[in-house]
């Protein structure tokens, strides 16, 4: 039982060495399987229509029996990039990291610099939500029109990335019907944000883009 | 060397009163939250705007500096590549006449994904594509893969490489919810 525990993690990996496995998860070899290796980004409508739900995913392809103990990088900012004047620059960020089992969230605040470097920002204060341990209800903390919530979640992702795998391998020329969802039974670290729209911007739309960030 | 120590510790020491004073003025009506101390500077490890960009679009010996190039100057860098990498996967592709379903040649399309940021309406439906809206957004439900081979694959009416253009898995392992906070509980 071991060594094929052991040969399925030596396979998995040989496999992400050549087929870096989409849509962002183990997508690069400086974060691969890292504890900031984003997953990925959702961003949508919310239940309540004036609101919009961003969604980021990090260390993706926990088995049920690992997730227990996949936790959320103390080191690792996670934020939310939001550009709503159409000119690529972020002018929002939210910004979410943990500390001691709550995930403390930040913004949306205009960043004092823009780019590959953060700081966290407090004068405005912050919001927080006590990280949801594996097995329990999802804990989830409301406060000026926003919601929050972190922690394990099924990974929302689905894809049929073994055959894509033998395809771009060139051992197989065509998915299979039905196809086989590679992500079936995995769970992924998630951080789930919803706000009212006039709160990212006042326009049609807006860019969004997560990124990670380690502290030096 | 120990001299160098001894001047180390000094200032060590002094930071740590200068810091201690800093927290007596705290008491003193600063409007400053009280909470865990995050200072320090945060530098950028992965990011992504539209799913499986980096993926499939970038070259292994690219993707970590694709991670830690900002998006307004991604294209610059990235969108000849990108286009090169194209026209590998779909070689009908460098006919600059041959388009997918959105009607964009290779250097068009790829120009468009070079920058990789998600596009989110904020007054309307908010979906990678529903057969009406495209790139509006990305649910959770989103068959984002099926798109993008599709894109990729698929020629102007979608129907060229008809083995590649959808991975045949439509939906989600797990139902989403409705509400708050959306992802389904864990396995």
């Amino acid at each position: 039982m071991k060594k094929l525990k052991i040969l399925i993690g030596v396979t998995v990996i040989a496999i992400a060495g050549f087929f870096a496995i989409a849509a962002d998860h183990i997508d690069a070899p400086a974060v691969m399987g890292g504890t900031s290796d984003i997953a990925d980004l959702y961003a949508f409508q919310g239940e309540n229509t004036n609101n919009i739900v961003l969604v980021a995913t990090i260390q993706g392809l926990l088995s049920p029996g690992s997730t227990a103990n996949a936790a959320f990088d103390e080191n690792v900012l996670v934020e939310f990039n939001i550009d709503n004047d159409g000119d690529i620059i972020e002018d929002l960020v939210i910004q979410a990291i943990p500390r001691d089992g709550v995930m403390y969230f930040f913004g949306p605040f205009a960043p004092s610099q823009t780019g590959l470097n953060s700081s966290i920002f407090s004068s405005d204060g912050f919001n927080t939500v006590n990280i949801t341990p594996y097995s329990t209800n999802a804990i989830i903390e409301s406060n000026n029109e926003m919601r929050f919530f972190a922690g394990p979640r099924d990974d929302p992702f689905f894809f049929d990335f073994a055959q894509y795998s033998a395809i771009i391998d060139g051992t197989a020329t065509s998915f299979n019907l039905p196809g086989s969802d590679t992500f079936e039974g995995t769970n992924v670290l998630s951080i789930v944000v919803e706000l009212p729209k006039s709160m990212v911007g006042l326009g049609d739309s807006v860019n969004v883009w997560v990124e990670s960030k380690r502290k030096q | 060397m120990k001299f160098n120590n001894i001047k180390l510790a000094t200032i060590a020491l002094l930071v740590s009163f200068l810091a201690l004073n800093c927290s007596d003025d705290d008491d003193t009506g600063s409007m400053e939250p009280t909470g865990p101390n995050f200072t320090g500077i945060y530098t950028q490890e992965d990011q992504m705007g539209r799913p499986g960009i980096n993926t499939v679009f970038v070259e292994m010996v690219d993707k970590n500096a694709f991670n830690r190039t900002i998006p307004s100057a991604q294209n610059a860098a990235f969108q000849t590549k990108f286009q090169t990498k194209l026209e590998a996967l779909n070689p009908a592709h460098t006919d600059a006449a041959y388009t997918n379903a959105l009607g964009f040649n290779s250097e068009q399309f790829t120009g468009v994904l070079a920058t990789d940021v998600l596009t989110v309406s904020l007054t309307g439906t908010t979906t990678f594509f529903d057969g009406t809206n495209v790139l509006t957004g990305r649910t959770l439900a989103d068959d984002v893969i099926s798109v993008e081979l599709l894109l990729i694959f698929g020629g102007p009416m979608g129907t060229d490489n008809p083995g590649l253009t959808n991975d045949n898995v439509d939906g989600n392992d797990k139902p989403f919810l409705s509400s708050f906070p959306y992802l389904a509980s864990p396995w």
